[in-house]
């Protein structure tokens, strides 16, 4: 959310994937795909269980490492997860797992300030007062900051979570099935806060989710995996596919429901 | 501003006064890796509650800790009385600057809440002492109920379990307890010697070996390794399944948790540990012979002689005879330790570690209580 473009150019897409295949075993689940995230927008990513929506994120923000293809993000070839070399573009972009991923055996705050800790030198004093503005813009109360992640409800950590991901101001963020398990008030806050912080921060966001509503509240475009493949396009366009599966994922009775709303 | 320093740093402020007016120009880049010094320039800044405009016309990048910054030294001026106005800011950061001055101001002064003081947790931690040692007795109480129920008239036992774990805390535990059984029979032949030696003595060496390692050595040895082995695998397997929910769905099931989990596991280490216990015995033996044969020149026939005439099969007996209660006690705690885990997974590896220590304690002041006993009663 730093309000600049780096070096790359602005039209650039922030994430450029080519011909990628990803697999276990003999199963392929990603054959040859190509997709493109535009800076600035909302990109929803859905598909049946088992489609390898997750899986397409942790490739790109290199926990898989995929059979073929290339992925760069903001212009740079990205590597293995644990390679030093992947420091600086990690720095740029937020995840927020699936089920949080907040270190247990650290407090709230202490789970904000990992990546302040790690990458910059502010004082302890700066670092506290950060730590409750984050705590402030994703919604938690102060007091949540002493707590343990086992303290808190699903949907206080899914927030706390964001905070973390958004510690360090990245452009992008991941987003793994935000709103699964929040109950639907907790889900419909959780995308206006999304949309919220996108707009006020200009982020780029990866969303892979299930879940309707969500898709129709925040995204600009969303790519569909179906046999392996991958449609990209707005919601409309989308709708508008011939293909079985998308057709009934969208006219379904839940599909019709989130249209309606 | 001074296009000099400008060059040098990549975020400045400058401060000006004009007439009364204190004039803060920020520029170049307010993020957060540029910010240590900025943070401790804003706050030298001298109170006053003359007029103040804040100049952000020659910021280039900001980001939510910069606009953190500029609002709050914004907000600490107003508190002091002075009328602080924004000037020049770029249309492009008002939204960022917006939704982090939408916070609840009072959220920002966070309290870190009081650390409790030296006695409170002498306290605390005696209490939970306490209430430890008494959920552990009640837990003793409730699986010796359930024992005497499996073994009792219904006959419920979960064999495949129960054998399935006789595999894996004794079987399996065969080589490593053979090996340190052996290993120790060699330290202690080849001490005893070098000491009895002096005295003329050497053979009570093998008087030694007999009766420290048929009476003690042996079984203290075995029920520390299954302790360290067994009774923490308990811990981590059903602390595990306790921060899976597996444990609430098996109880929601009607599945009694001690039926399932907690007896297989702890008769099956009441067969075992005898058994390991012996085995261990006859490996500290074949140690100590050798050692005795290479050392001392002790030959095996006039070993196994000594042997004979050292110990009864009283000795043996007392020996085995606290495998299988030391046996009960690793798996109790085990089994216990493991369903107090709480839903974390740091509190796992802390209750494991917990209940390899209790019950290492837990063996050796049973040790202590059985050789009393055994002294009372002349054994």
């Amino acid at each position: 959310m730093i309000v600049q473009a780096g070096t790359e150019g602005r039209n650039d897409p922030v994430i450029a994937v080519r011909g990628l295949v990803t697999g276990f075993g003999t199963k392929i689940i990603h054959d040859h795909i190509d997709l493109d995230v535009r800076r600035g927008e909302v990109l929803g990513i859905v598909g049946g269980s088992g489609s390898g929506k997750s899986l397409l994120l942790r490739a790109i923000i290199g926990l898989v490492q995929p059979r073929a293809g290339s992925i760069r993000v903001f212009g740079e070839e990205t590597g293995e997860a644990g390679n030093p070399d992947m420091r600086a573009l990690q720095m740029r972009w937020g995840v927020l797992f699936q089920a949080g991923a907040l270190f247990s055996s650290q407090t709230i705050a202490e789970n904000i300030q990992v990546p302040l800790r790690e990458y910059t030198t502010i004082g302890t004093g700066l670092m506290t007062e950060i730590t409750a503005m984050k705590l402030a813009m994703v919604g938690l109360p102060a007091d949540t900051a002493w707590k343990y992640p086992s303290e808190l409800s699903g949907g206080m950590i899914k927030r706390a979570a964001l905070a973390r991901a958004l510690s360090l101001d990245p452009e992008l963020l991941f987003l793994d099935e935000p709103t699964a398990g929040l109950d639907p008030i907790s889900a419909s806050n959780f995308d206006i806060l999304v949309r919220d912080l996108q707009q006020s921060l200009g982020l780029t966001v990866f969303m892979v989710t299930h879940d309707l509503d969500t898709l129709y509240a925040t995204t600009d475009r969303i790519a569909v995996l179906v046999d392996k493949k991958i449609k990209i396009g707005t919601i409309d366009e989308i709708r508008r596919d011939p293909n079985p599966w998308i057709q009934e994922y969208f006219g379904g009775a839940r599909g019709r429901a989130a249209l309606a709303s | 501003m001074s296009p000099d320093r400008a060059q040098q740093e990549a975020a400045w402020l400058t401060t000006e006064q004009h007439n009364d007016v204190l004039r803060l120009a920020a520029g170049g880049d307010w993020t957060i890796s540029r910010l240590s010094q900025l943070d401790r320039e804003l706050r030298s800044l001298p109170a006053s509650n003359n007029p103040v405009e804040i100049d952000g016309s020659a910021l280039e990048r900001l980001d939510s800790a910069g606009a953190w910054l500029l609002l709050r030294t914004r907000r600490q001026m107003e508190a002091e009385g002075a009328a602080v106005e924004t000037v020049a800011m770029p249309e492009r950061f008002k939204p960022l600057i917006e939704i982090i001055a939408r916070g609840d101001e009072k959220s920002y002064a966070m309290q870190q809440p009081m650390a409790h003081p030296f006695l409170f947790r002498v306290g605390r931690g005696f209490m939970q002492a306490l209430e430890q040692g008494y959920n552990m007795l009640g837990y003793l109480g409730q699986v010796t109920a359930e024992t005497t129920n499996v073994i009792g008239p219904q006959k419920k036992l979960r064999w495949v379990a129960f054998a399935n774990q006789i595999e894996q805390t004794g079987i399996n535990a065969l080589p490593i307890v053979g090996l340190l059984g052996f290993l120790i029979g060699i330290v202690l032949a080849y001490q005893g010697a070098d000491q009895l030696r002096q005295f003329g003595a050497e053979i009570f060496t093998i008087n030694l070996l007999g009766v420290g390692i048929l009476r003690e050595i042996g079984v203290l040895i075995t029920s520390i390794i299954v302790a360290g082995r067994s009774g923490s695998a308990f811990t981590a397997q059903i602390g595990t399944m306790r921060v899976n929910e597996e444990i609430d769905a098996m109880q929601t099931m009607g599945l009694n948790t001690v039926d399932v989990l907690v007896l297989p596991r702890v008769l099956a280490l009441v067969i075992t540990l005898p058994f390991l216990t012996f085995y261990a015995d006859v490996m500290a033996m074949i140690g100590g012979a050798m050692m005795c044969y290479v050392d001392l020149g002790i030959s095996i026939p006039a070993f196994m002689r000594q042997l004979q005439g050292a110990v009864t099969i009283n000795t043996f007996i007392v020996g085995l005879v606290k495998a299988p209660v030391f046996a009960f006690v690793i798996g109790l705690v085990g089994c216990f330790e493991g369903l107090n885990v709480e839903r974390n997974a740091g509190s796992v590896g802390r209750l494991t570690t917990r209940s390899v220590v209790e019950s290492v304690f837990l063996v050796i002041v049973l040790d202590a209580g059985f050789s009393i006993m055994f002294s009372i009663l002349g054994i």
